[in-house]
């Protein structure tokens, strides 16, 4: 059995919809961030996909696209991470829900 | 030599460098200015070799600077007899103030920065020697005078240095503003202020043809900045108290070069001079003359009553410019380069002389508080005496003798008067007379007050005096009449050797005057320091003789009260004036225009209270609501805002269905 299309966008949903529901209902930041890495693998997942089963396959610039959203990615964990580190710093703590200093 | 420019340039480098160093070492900034100055010296032995086989040259180097639309200003460098004999005794001369200063100012705590000043002016005066443009030489003439204010004020701890600087650069400033004046008339007439440029410069045949009878005013107005850097009456009281700068300056600048600038420039813009001369006679040369005349005679009468030893000197500097400007004014142009030249020698070593007398003494500069120093200072005694017989114009032995007859003869041949001719005569007794009282104050007799531990200066200081004073000796060679080998170089002709000229009737006058001068000196000062029947030790024999004429003298025959009492009043009459319009006048002008803004303002104000702000609060009122309204949106909890997205995003995605 080979896979469709289908099969790998249903995957693809079924990760973004994961990292969405972290991302909106954990508290603690770090599982917010990883929330936000799994709709990343999903719309990379996405990428690969598409250009897998595109009309001209040989050009390879769905994985051209994929590895430049990995190394965002990596890029933005970090700078996520260090924020996390600096807030808890700050705050002693890493609950969302206790960070609304930008309350209007 | 196709970079004449490289000669001013070397101890402008030198100087630069040495102040662009936070904290330069002693030493270093020493040697290279040192260095610099050995390099100017020898780029001009470099271009002046080859010219010892020509007779009568000019090299001339002219360039562009800008156009400034469809006139271009050019500027240039000349190398001819007259720069030549010029650029060689002020590095060589400067070369040996350079090395005196090593040791005179050895314990100064600014010594680096004086090196850095004296690299400066010696830049400047190698630049204005060898300008070829009128406007390049004011250029450097005023950076000279710079560096000399920078240098009478250098112990600017003193409020004494510090007037004197001030004095020097204003009195300096007003003959200036004669020459920048020139200079302009100049250029109206004759387009152009290069010196030479193939037949159309200013000073040759084309150029001068276009300025007619201005000539005359032209060249005054240039004399008078002459007037102004050379000390001439009446403009010459900035050039004694220049005096309170360090010794090696008062040498280098206000004795051997600078002052010389004006005889120079005199000499450089000759041709404006005798333009149109009858008999080698013309108003403006006339004018020289006499200016010369009252200058020479004036201040060596003044400096039979000085006591403080650099002032003598200083006073001895201003008379013998004067005897140089009449040399010019009668038309013995290389008579009084000659001289020029000769007295840069002989005048630095009499004022390191007397830096080695001061140095010795502990920073006395009372010459009736020495006396007796020759045991004590054999080597400046020596060089000291060589020096003073040097200036007095003894004859035969010592290059001032030479010059002075090779003026006086010219001057004897003036055709308008033989006036000038006697008063220099009495210029030369008088000369020989105060010199004669100054080394017998401060060599002869008995030690007074301060010597008791007066010292000979280290062997730094007293080689520039040995050399100075060789210089002095041996310069005659090449300016007797039976070689006149620098007149000829300097007039462009051939030499010949002819023995027979070497004794002259002049050298006969000559002598009598100065043994004249000198015999009467050592009779009436015979016992000068000492008591002498009911005179006391402290007077001066002339001041107990003629107590009158010697107050008069003494105080420099009132001239700088005379100024104080004119010109100065004069000045500050005019300023109590302008402080009175500007309070009371003008600001009374400006207070009311002030009123009636004042008025308009309160009118103006008005309309905006209560017309325009009411509209402009309801605005903003408006706003602060909205504001309000909108941050109450703004939780503050990240995830709601996350969640926000999302439901716009399936909203989105549900619109997108919906509509395909």
């Amino acid at each position: 059995m080979t896979p469709t299309l289908q099969a790998f966008l249903i995957v693809s949903a079924a990760l973004f919809s994961i990292g969405l529901l972290a991302a909106l209902s954990r508290r603690h930041a770090i599982f917010i961030l990883i929330g936000i890495e799994l709709m990343l693998a999903a719309a990379n997942l996405n990428f690969i996909a598409f250009w897998r089963f595109a009309p001209q396959p040989h050009q390879p610039t769905g994985v051209m696209l994929a590895i430049f959203s990995i190394a965002i990615s990596a890029a933005e964990a970090a700078v996520g991470l260090a924020m996390v580190i600096a807030v808890y710093r700050h705050y002693h703590t890493t609950n969302v829900d206790q960070l609304d200093q930008l309350k209007g | 030599m196709n970079h004449l420019w490289l000669i001013p340039a070397v101890p402008f480098a030198g100087s630069l460098i040495i102040l662009s160093f936070p904290n330069p070492r002693r030493r270093s900034a020493a040697a290279l200015a040192v260095a610099g100055q050995v390099a100017a010296l020898a780029l001009s032995v470099l271009a002046f070799l080859p010219t010892l086989q020509t007779n009568g040259f000019r090299a001339v180097q002219n360039f562009t600077w800008f156009t400034f639309g469809d006139n271009p200003l050019r500027l240039g460098f000349v190398f001819d007899p007259l720069a030549a004999a010029m650029l060689l005794m002020i590095t060589l001369v400067g070369l040996c103030i350079f090395v005196f200063s090593i040791g005179y100012m050895a314990e100064d705590k600014n010594f680096v920065r004086f090196f850095a000043y004296l690299s400066f002016f010696s830049g400047a005066m190698l630049g204005v020697v060898i300008a070829n443009s009128l406007l390049l030489l004011f250029i450097f003439w005023e950076l000279v005078g710079l560096a000399s204010y920078l240098l009478i004020g250098f112990w600017i701890e003193r409020p004494s240095a510090a007037a004197a600087a001030k004095k020097a650069f204003i009195t300096t400033r007003i003959g200036d503003m004669g020459f920048f004046l020139g200079m302009l008339w100049l250029y109206n007439r004759s387009g152009t202020l290069l010196f030479y440029d193939d037949g159309k410069g200013c000073l040759e045949s084309a150029g001068l043809a276009m300025l007619g009878a201005s000539a005359t005013f032209i060249a005054l107005l240039i004399f008078f900045g002459a007037v102004g850097k050379s000390g001439q009456f009446p403009l010459h009281v900035w050039l004694p108290d220049a005096m309170e700068g360090p010794t090696p300056v008062s040498a280098l600048i206000h004795a051997a070069t600078m002052v010389a600038a004006g005889v120079f420039l005199v000499a450089r813009v000759y041709p404006l001079f005798s333009l149109g001369a009858i008999n080698g006679v013309t108003s403006s040369l006339t004018v020289v003359v006499w200016i010369g005349v009252i200058t020479a005679l004036m201040a060596a009468l003044i400096a039979i009553a000085q006591a403080d030893i650099k002032r003598i000197l200083a006073y001895s500097t201003v008379s013998q410019l004067g005897l140089m400007m009449v040399s010019l004014g009668v038309g013995g142009v290389a008579a009084g380069i000659m001289h020029l030249v000769a007295h840069g020698f002989f005048k630095a070593l009499l004022f390191l002389g007397s830096g080695s007398v001061i140095h010795g003494c502990h920073g006395e500069q009372d010459i009736r508080k020495m006396g007796g120093l020759r045991r004590f200072m054999p080597v400046t005694f020596v060089t000291y005496a060589i020096g003073m017989m040097a200036l007095s114009g003894v004859p035969f032995f010592f290059s001032g003798g030479w010059t002075k007859e090779e003026i006086l003869h010219d001057v004897g041949y003036w055709p308008p008067s033989h006036a000038p001719y006697y008063l220099m005569f009495a210029g030369v007794v008088l000369t020989a007379l105060y010199m004669t009282r100054q080394i017998i104050y401060v060599f002869f007799g008995d030690p007074r007050v301060s010597p008791e531990h007066a010292h000979e200066s280290p062997r730094v200081m007293t080689m520039p005096l040995i050399v100075l004073a060789l210089g002095a000796i041996l310069l005659s060679v090449v300016l007797t009449p039976a070689w006149p080998w620098l007149h000829e170089y300097l007039t462009g002709e051939a030499v010949h050797v002819e023995i027979g000229r070497l004794i002259q009737p002049m050298l006969f006058v000559s002598l009598a005057l100065v043994s004249a001068g000198i015999g009467v000196g050592f009779w009436m000062y015979r016992k000068a320091g000492m008591q002498d029947g009911d005179r006391p030790a402290e007077i001066d024999p002339l001041e107990y003789a003629q107590p009158g004429l010697f107050r008069f003298l003494a105080n420099k025959m009132w001239i700088d009260e005379l100024y104080a009492h004119t010109v100065i009043a004069f000045g500050w009459m005019a300023a109590r004036l302008s402080d009175w319009l500007d309070r009371y006048f003008w600001d009374g002008l400006v207070r009311g225009l002030g009123a009636i803004g004042q008025v308009f303002a309160m009118f103006t104000s008005g309309v905006d209270e209560r017309g325009i702000n009411a509209g402009v609060d309801e605005t903003t009122v408006g706003a602060r609501g909205l504001g309000r309204l909108m941050s109450a949106a703004h939780s503050g909890q990240i995830q709601i805002y996350l969640g926000v997205v999302a439901i716009g995003m399936l909203a989105l995605l549900l619109l997108y269905a919906w509509l395909a």
